[in-house]
Parts: structure tokens; sequence; C-alpha cells
């Protein structure tokens, strides 16, 4: 398959994911919309063309991790998962609900193909540094993958782990940001200026790759890079569209953590067709 | 059907009074000031709001800063994240050092339902009610989170209050008097009854069962301990003497909370023999579901409390 055969076949999977992204919230009645669908490339890209993972032996020592930092994006994850064949589509709609594994927040024993729980934001890098360490100190090639919101570089403990990783030349650890400039309370420029992530990516000694993390092929182009031989840790700054797909949630903040209703979640399955 | 009304818009409401009256009032949230019914206040007084981005720990610390200079600063997030997240620096900056700041911790309880168990503070009474300095307060409903925020406005003292999410009943009358470390009888039953104990909104819960306890021809008083710090010592003692049948409940783990520090206070100092069930969260983490299915699993609501009470009858 060439390339450009490939990066379609990504975008059809990732059409799919955010319907059942919608669909999933909707019948949730609550849940983090924004975030989800504009990571769903970059999720999607990750699962099915990047991490060497086997949904029949999600515990396979061999594997690579992904650690979902920014927990409440998790509709995003669940989705992909169940497309890459990890549980059942149907599962889904037991999103938020009472005894579900798919906790409302990334739960590791609801639900133990995750590596990690999350929600509380600014500790997955850290866990993620002691992952890649581990595996760098026993010698093992698994690759480290930690996803973080732009959100949670205002917590302090993301950059002890930056400079953390930078410290222990963390060259198997991957971080992707979703740099989609909102959070609760407003944009992120103005709750707290994050400014370029990344000039303070690089000044913490990473390497760093910025790229437009709604275009499938930027995104394989960028992962394909960040496995060549490096010495540094790395961050893929994914410029993302909150709520992308969906046009009327596009950018808005006040669709972070907002569920469509009936008649939005019809508009926004027809939007995404 | 009556008003339901969320504890944490009655801290909103409250803080919008008590800052019209002084305007040493401050706030400051860690994005989440809708979350935590800042949304007015930051509208009404820009100059004296704060917001701190995603940083807990930034959020208490300049908050102590601002009290340094006078200033009296409510300091609001989810409590799993503060008082949660930044627990040493409430200890030295707030505590030790003294300062008048107000740590208002919002989504406490398995009463969040939802976002699950990482977002449902069962910990947090205990771990502000560990801290020399530190005043705790749960009001059980929306008027007396209002009149509660009032109340802490006016002390020195740093103070933590519990809010939660959920709506809920509203149990108490604008009327009621609301004084810090004064326990408040809610419902008085006939000499010899059960005593119930409880904080919070799930004493709506413990009186739906006195309710229909009463058609058994079982009497029950129950407490409203808005203040689980200072206790009220008094009340709790001449009440216990009477009965020595106890029963607490909260939406907590059972260790460190309410029925902990009742029980703290009854080993030591009640004379007479007396049986006690400390009703909470019994060392295990919260999950997603409605409140309603939580509180049936975690088995806190009326059903629960009217065994308990008869089952200390026995
Ligand atoms: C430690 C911590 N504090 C507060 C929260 C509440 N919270 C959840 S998401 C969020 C916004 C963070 O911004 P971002 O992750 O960039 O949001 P998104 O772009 O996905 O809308 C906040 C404050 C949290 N989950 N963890
Ligand atoms: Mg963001």
């Amino acid at each position: 398959m060439d390339k450009k055969e490939v990066v379609n076949l990504l975008n059809l999977q990732a059409k799919k994911i955010r319907q059942n992204i919608i669909k999933m919230i909707h019948e949730a009645k609550s849940g983090h919309t924004a975030g989800s669908l504009g990571m769903t490339d970059v999720f999607t890209a990750l699962y099915f063309s990047f991490l060497n993972v086997n949904p029949k032996k999600p515990k396979d020592p061999d594997r690579d991790y992904l650690i979902l930092s920014n927990g409440h994006i998790c509709p995003g994850l669940y989705a992909t998962l169940a497309a890459r064949g990890f549980f059942k589509e149907q599962e889904l709609f037991t999103l938020r609900k009472f005894e579900s594994g798919l906790q409302g927040h990334p739960h590791r024993e609801s639900l133990p193909e995750l590596e990690t729980t999350s929600g509380p934001l600014g500790s997955g890098l850290s866990q993620a540094c002691g992952i890649a360490l581990s595996l760098k100190r026993d010698k093992k090639n698994n690759k480290v993958v930690c996803l973080m919101s732009d959100g949670e570089h205002d917590e302090g403990n993301t950059w002890e782990a930056i400079m953390f990783a930078h410290k222990y030349h963390l060259d198997n650890l991957l971080v992707i940001v979703d740099r989609n400039r909102i959070q609760i309370d407003g944009n992120t420029e103005q709750i707290m200026p994050l400014g370029s992530l990344r000039e303070k990516y690089l000044s913490f000694g990473w390497g760093v790759i910025d790229i437009n993390g709604n275009d499938m092929q930027e995104i394989v182009n960028a992962l394909q890079r960040a496995t060549i031989e490096r010495e540094k840790p790395l961050a893929i700054i994914a410029h993302t569209t909150p709520g992308k797909g969906v046009k009327f949630m596009e950018h808005d903040y006040n669709w972070h953590g907002r569920a469509p209703n009936e008649e939005e979640t019809k508009r926004a399955l027809e939007l995404l067709k | 059907m009556k008003e339901l009304k969320a504890t944490r818009e009655g801290f909103g409401e409250g803080l919008l009074l008590a800052a019209k009256q002084n305007t040493a009032i401050w706030a400051l949230t860690a994005d989440l000031a809708s979350s935590t019914g800042l949304l007015e206040f930051s509208k009404e007084y820009p100059e004296r709001f704060v917001e701190v981005g995603v940083a807990e720990q930034n959020l208490v610390t300049v908050a102590s800063g601002l009290a340094a200079t006078g200033k009296i600063p409510f300091a609001t997030s989810f409590a799993v994240f503060s008082p949660g997240r930044n627990w040493e620096q409430i200890r030295t900056t707030i505590c030790y050092n003294n300062q008048s700041v107000k740590i208002i911790g919002s989504h406490a309880g398995l009463g969040v339902g939802e976002d699950g168990a990482t977002h449902q503070a069962l910990e947090d009474v205990a771990l502000m009610r560990v801290l020399p300095n530190m005043d705790v307060i749960v009001p059980c409903d929306f008027i007396q989170a209002k009149k509660a925020t009032i109340a802490i406005s006016k002390t020195k003292k740093p103070t933590y209050l519990r809010l939660t999410r959920q709506k809920s009943q509203i149990i108490t009358k604008e009327t009621d008097k609301f004084e810090i470390g004064k326990a408040q009888i809610l419902r008085k039953g006939q000499k010899d009854t059960v005593i119930i104990i409880g904080c919070g909104p799930l004493l709506a819960e413990a009186l739906i069962a006195a309710e229909e306890l009463k058609k058994e021809k079982i009497s029950c008083t129950i407490i409203n301990l808005h203040t689980i710090k200072p206790l009220d010592e008094q009340t709790i003692l001449t009440l216990a003497k009477k009965t020595g049948k106890i029963i607490t409940i909260e939406d907590h783990q059972i260790v460190g909370g309410l029925g902990s520090a009742i029980s703290e206070l009854l080993s030591e100092k009640l004379n007479v023999k007396y049986k006690m069930k400390i009703m909470g969260v019994e060392n295990k983490f919260g999950e997603s579901g409605t409140p309603e299915e939580l509180y049936e699993k975690y088995k806190l609501n009326s059903k629960y409390i009217k065994q308990e009470v008869k089952k200390i009858l026995k």
C-alpha cells in the first residue's frame, strides 16, 4: 500500500471513531467531547499505524505503552480501542454507567487494556518517565507514548517530569501534546498563557516537532520521524481543533466537558458523515 | 417536587453576599470557576478574582501570600485536587503559617457520580481534620452552604469547606441559625432514642429513615454536625449519654471522617456504656454511576440507615 492509501484508510477509520464518540457521550449524558474529537486523528494513527499492540495479548511484555495523561478524553481512547478490536463496540455505550469497564475517567483495574489510571491532570508524564526509564535500564525496545493536553502544562508536576526525561535521556519516550488552546474556564492563553510550547520543550532539552494534529499525513510523518534513532525525549506538539469535525463545537471551550443532546447529536452525526 | 440545589451553588451565593460586605474577600480558582460557583464573583469583582490555571499547589500558596497582606482568600477547586493534591502546601503555608485562607473543596463524595473515583473525594475531611489550626465544615444543603460561607468569611482561621456537585434536598430553613462549632439538632426524638449524627446532603436520607421508623414506633434524634472541627463536644456527649446508641453517617471514608472524630471523643469522654455504628465508605474507592446507584451499592441510603437503627436497638 502506498502512503496515500494508508492515509485514506486512516481517515476513514477516524471518521467512524468520531461518530462513536458522539454517540457514546450522548448516551452517557456527560463526558468530554471537544478534546476527544480533536485527538481522534492522533489516536487513530497511533493504534492503526504506529503502536506495537495486540488486542489478543494486551499485556504482551514486548508491547508499546500508551499513557493517556489527560484522562478526560478517554471517550476518544475507548472508541479507538474498540475499533482496534480490544473489546466489542457495543461496550462503548456503557460509558460512565454503573459497573462499566469504561469508567468516567480511565481506571486500569476496570479496563485491563489500560496502562495507567488517570483523570487528575499533570501526573501522566511522570508515570511514562518511570516506565521509560525502567524499560531502558532493562535494555528493552518498547516505545513509550504519553498523550497530554495543553491545559495540564499549568501543573508543576508536568515540568518536573519534563526535566526528568531530559536528565535520564529518555530516548524511548514520545510525548504528543494536544495543543487545542482551550481548557475549562476559557482559552489557554487567557487562563494561563503557555506561549510557545516548542520553545519551552526545546529549552528543557527535548526534541520538538510541530504538526497540524488533524492532518493524517502530517501525523504519520511525524510518528515516522519519532522512530528514527535519537538521543533525546521527543515532543510532538499537535495543533488540533477541539471538537474537530463538528462545526458548531469547534474551538468552543464550552464543549470541553459537555455532552450533545438529542438534537445536537443528530446534527453532529450528519456533519460527520 | 421540592426544589433541589447543590451546596456549591449556596457557596457561590454566600460568597457574593460576603464580598459585598467585606472588600478583603478575594476568590481564586484553578480552572474551575464555573464548576465551583465563582462565575458571578469573577464578573462582579474582577480585581479581587484570580485564575491560576490547572495548578492546585500554586492556588493555595498564592492564597497564603494574599492572606499575608490581610486579604481573605477563598481558594476553590475539586476536593480531590485541593486539598487532595496540595496537602503539604496547605499544612505548612496555611496552617502552620496560620493564615486565614479558606479552602473550598467541591465535588466531594460518591455523589459526584458519573465522573468516577478519580473525581470523588472520600478522604478530604480526614486530610483537613488532622491539621492543627484548621476548621472543617460540611454544610448539608444549599441554604446552610450559603450561611457557612458567610460565617467562615468572618473568622481569622484557616478553614476547609466541603461542597458537593449534585443537586440535593434543602432540609434547613433560611431562619435557622448557623454557628461554627455548634451542632444543629434536625429532629428531636423521645428519650432513649437512637442518635444519628451526620453531615452533608446524606442527612436527607437520615430524615427519610427517621420518618419511616416513626411509623414503626422507633424514634430517632438527628444531629447535623456541620462543623467537624472544632467538635461540639458538649452537645454530642449530652445526647450520647442519654441513650448510648449512636449511628454516624457520611459520604466519606470511615477512617478519619466525622464518625472517626466522634468515636475519638466518645471513647475518651463518655462515661457510660455505649454502642456505635459508623456508616461511610469502607476502605474502597468509588466508581462511575448515578449517585442513587452508588449510595445503594455502598449502603448509604435511608434503607440501610433503617437497618442499622434496628440492629443497634437489638
Ligand atoms: C489536577 C486536576 N485539576 C483539575 C482538573 C479538572 N479539569 C479537568 S479537564 C481540565 C481542563 C484542562 O485543560 P485541557 O486538558 O487542555 O482541556 P481540553 O483541551 O481537553 O478541553 C480541568 C481543569 C483535573 N482533571 N485535574
Ligand atoms: Mg486543551
